[in-house]
């Protein structure tokens, strides 16, 4: 399991919030308990497991869905 | 095409601005309908195309969003040749969202501008002997790095190298420059004024106190309260209820236009943004006076404090004895305090720290033998006298002669808390010291404002004697004072205390108090943020000042107040429209939407006030 953290440009409504969530909820290989979209700090935090998909997937998940990723941490 | 449309969303907002206005001038300027018709179906279909695409993108992973219901009622208002709502509808609704973007962010920018004084970049000692600038995440434990004058200091470390003064603010509230030398520990975040240091790290990134500080407030402003998390809840199937309201309303009446104008009313914008915006505004007011909230949740509970619990030393005093009143003996007073200097100085009790600071710089005396009287003071040889320092039980095993207006002083000076320190050469009494751990300046101001506002008890616990805790509690016009007390024992005080229905806060230092201040329902630190304080606490102010805790109340009574009048703000307006849809004849969509944004930004705005929030 690996931890990313990825900033996302500012979130405005909170039902963006729950469309990140759902979004990577559908992705492989995530833990679905550990997904937190950070609506006032417009950061998400989730735990996936590496064998399965990678930060990069994430991160391209919420792209297609209209979030611009700022800046993404993995450890 | 889909990224394209995002990214160009601002300008697309613009040009259907610019179509509509068209539009409008060619109908009423120049009776031109067709061209008033064909740039309206211009800017809706523009307009609602970015709509249109996140309301899919939340249809797919099920969330039926406010998107959602906005592109339904476009559509539906463009089926029925309402040209003229569908585009102001979507030219509404994207405007609005850019103004939200733009002023939510300014409700954030306390919190933001906390975090934009961590540091980035780090001068580190390489494998070449040379220092190179490196990212932070790039320095480990034990790296030694090179400090220049003007920058932060990258991690939490020791100094190795040279000596600076070092302005610790954005840790310790505290602007006044701090010496630093070979050995002293310096923090991230902090800003060396002058000098240069060379320091090891001990702990970099997120294990640096600064780093803990700037986690535990980004989790705070998205931790949700119980009513947030309600609103949550009901957002989620809000937005689906009102979808089959509209449904129903039109299959009864079979009137498309009614149906769309209750999607757009029904959107539930200001109700799900109202909270979170005050939440975060006073959280970001916090952080920018040096108090640190955990959590929406504890801004609501101290909001309603009735008994605040405080510890005496560090926390209602300065935590540091001074000399308080010195009665002389002798006809030779400045000789006494010479000899006096040259015998503490051989020792490091706090109280000899408060009598060489009291004594102050001045050359010392040759101590020929000196021996510590456990539970007593100091005996010493200067010369062919014999000297003692000490209390009152060292004075009687040293068999000196104590007249009655003697002891009378004594009794005087310790029913005034003080601690005594008598000082005898070759069975003489020659002086007499008053020591004393100081109130913090206008801590008195402070208590009087905290029970203006509405706090009803006044409580100081200590481990100190009965008498000096008798005696602050008089000065202070507290409402009870206990002392004798241990850690354990201001801890079930404060049980009992909640068992009678209470809600109780706790203030004190952090380090020793802390099952006090893990026990109570809002458990505050004062200091310097040291890693136990942010850890078992509640609320942590900074600094030492006492009139943050003031400030901090203040605070959550208004961010509370704020909240809630932004839930009835929220919710009047959608009332007030669903009324006038159903019982007056100017009611459309394009005023809907209007009132519904401009309910938004209302809300936002009310919430930013916050910000500016101070102590009348």
């Amino acid at each position: 399991m690996q931890k990313a953290v990825i900033q996302l440009d500012t979130l405005t409504c909170p039902s963006c919030a729950l469309k990140i969530e759902g979004a990577i909820k559908s992705l492989e290989g995530i833990n679905k308990e550990s997904v937190s979209v950070l609506f006032n700090s417009s950061k998400v935090k989730v735990e996936f497991d590496e064998l399965k998909v990678n930060a990069d997937q994430i991160g391209s998940a919420i792209t297609k869905i209209g979030y611009d990723v700022l800046k993404t941490n993995v450890k | 095409m889909q990224k394209m449309i995002f990214k160009n969303k601002n300008r697309i907002t613009l040009i259907s601005g610019i179509l509509i206005t068209i539009a409008f001038t060619s109908h009423l300027g120049f009776k031109n309908e067709l061209l008033f018709e064909i740039l309206l179906i211009i800017a809706s279909i523009l307009g609602v195309l970015p709509i249109a695409i996140q309301a899919y993108q939340s249809l797919r992973v099920k969330v039926v969003s406010i998107d959602v219901l906005v592109t339904i009622a476009v559509v539906g208002a463009f089926l029925i040749q309402e040209y003229e709502e569908s585009a102001i509808v979507t030219f509404l609704f994207l405007f609005g969202a850019y103004l939200e973007h733009r002023t939510l962010n300014k409700t954030r920018s306390a919190i933001k501008e906390l975090i934009s004084l961590a540091p980035e970049t780090a001068l580190k000692l390489m494998d070449t002997k040379e220092f190179e600038e490196v990212e932070i995440e790039d320095v480990n434990v034990n790296d030694i790095l090179l400090v220049k004058t003007g920058s932060k200091v990258p991690v939490d470390g020791k100094v190795i190298l040279g000596e600076g003064y070092v302005n610790q603010a954005s840790i310790t509230g505290e602007s006044f420059p701090v010496h630093k030398y070979v050995g002293s520990m310096v923090y991230a975040g902090t800003i060396l004024e002058n000098g240069t240091l060379q320091i090891q790290a001990d702990r970099v990134g997120e294990d640096t106190t600064f780093g803990k500080i700037i986690e535990l407030v980004e989790e705070a402003q998205d931790s949700k309260s119980e009513a947030e998390r309600f609103i949550d809840r009901f957002s989620k199937y809000y937005t689906p209820i009102v979808l089959l309201l509209s449904f129903i309303v039109w299959l009864i009446s079979r009137d498309i236009e009614l149906s769309i104008i209750i999607l757009v009313l029904g959107c539930p914008g200001a109700l799900v943004i109202g909270v979170p915006v005050s939440h975060v505004a006073g959280i970001g007011n916090g952080a920018s006076h040096g108090i640190l909230f955990k959590g929406s949740e504890v801004i609501q509970d101290f909001s309603k404090v009735d008994t605040i619990v405080f510890d005496k030393t560090g926390t209602l005093t300065i935590g540091n004895p001074e000399v308080a009143e010195v009665i002389s003996y002798s006809n030779n007073f400045e000789e006494i305090l010479t000899i006096l200097l040259s015998i503490e100085k051989e020792s490091d009790h706090p109280l000899s720290k408060a009598i060489i600071q009291y004594v102050g710089d001045r050359k010392t005396l040759d101590v020929k033998k000196t021996d510590v009287v456990k539970g007593g003071g100091i005996r010493a040889h200067i010369d062919e006298m014999n000297i003692a320092v000490g209390n009152y039980s060292l004075m009687k095993l040293e068999n000196v002669k104590l007249s009655q207006s003697m002891i009378d002083d004594i009794e005087r000076l310790e029913k005034q808390g003080n601690t005594i320190v008598l000082v005898s050469i070759n069975q003489e009494l020659q002086l007499l010291l008053g020591i004393k751990d100081q109130i913090r300046p206008n801590v008195k101001e402070d208590l009087i404002k905290l029970r203006k506002m509405g706090v009803k008890k006044l409580i100081l616990l200590s481990g100190d004697n009965q008498t000096t805790v008798d005696n602050v509690s008089k000065e202070l016009n507290l409402s009870e004072a206990h002392g004798n007390m241990l850690p354990e024992d201001k801890a079930h005080f404060i049980e009992k205390l909640q068992k009678e229905g209470e809600i109780v806060a706790f203030v004190g230092d952090g380090v020793n108090d802390s099952p006090s201040i893990a026990l109570a329902h809002i458990g505050i630190a004062m200091g310097s943020g040291t890693d136990v304080a942010i850890e078992t606490s509640n609320v942590v102010l900074m600094n030492s000042d006492f009139s943050r805790l003031v400030h901090a109340l203040g605070l959550t009574k208004a961010t509370t107040s704020n909240m809630i009048q932004n839930i009835v703000i929220a919710i009047g307006v959608v009332l007030f429209l669903l009324f006038n849809v159903f019982f007056s004849e100017w009611m459309n969509m394009s005023i809907g939407m209007l009132v519904h944004e401009g309910s938004i930004l209302v809300v936002i705005i009310n919430g930013m006030r916050l910000l500016n929030y101070k102590l009348k």
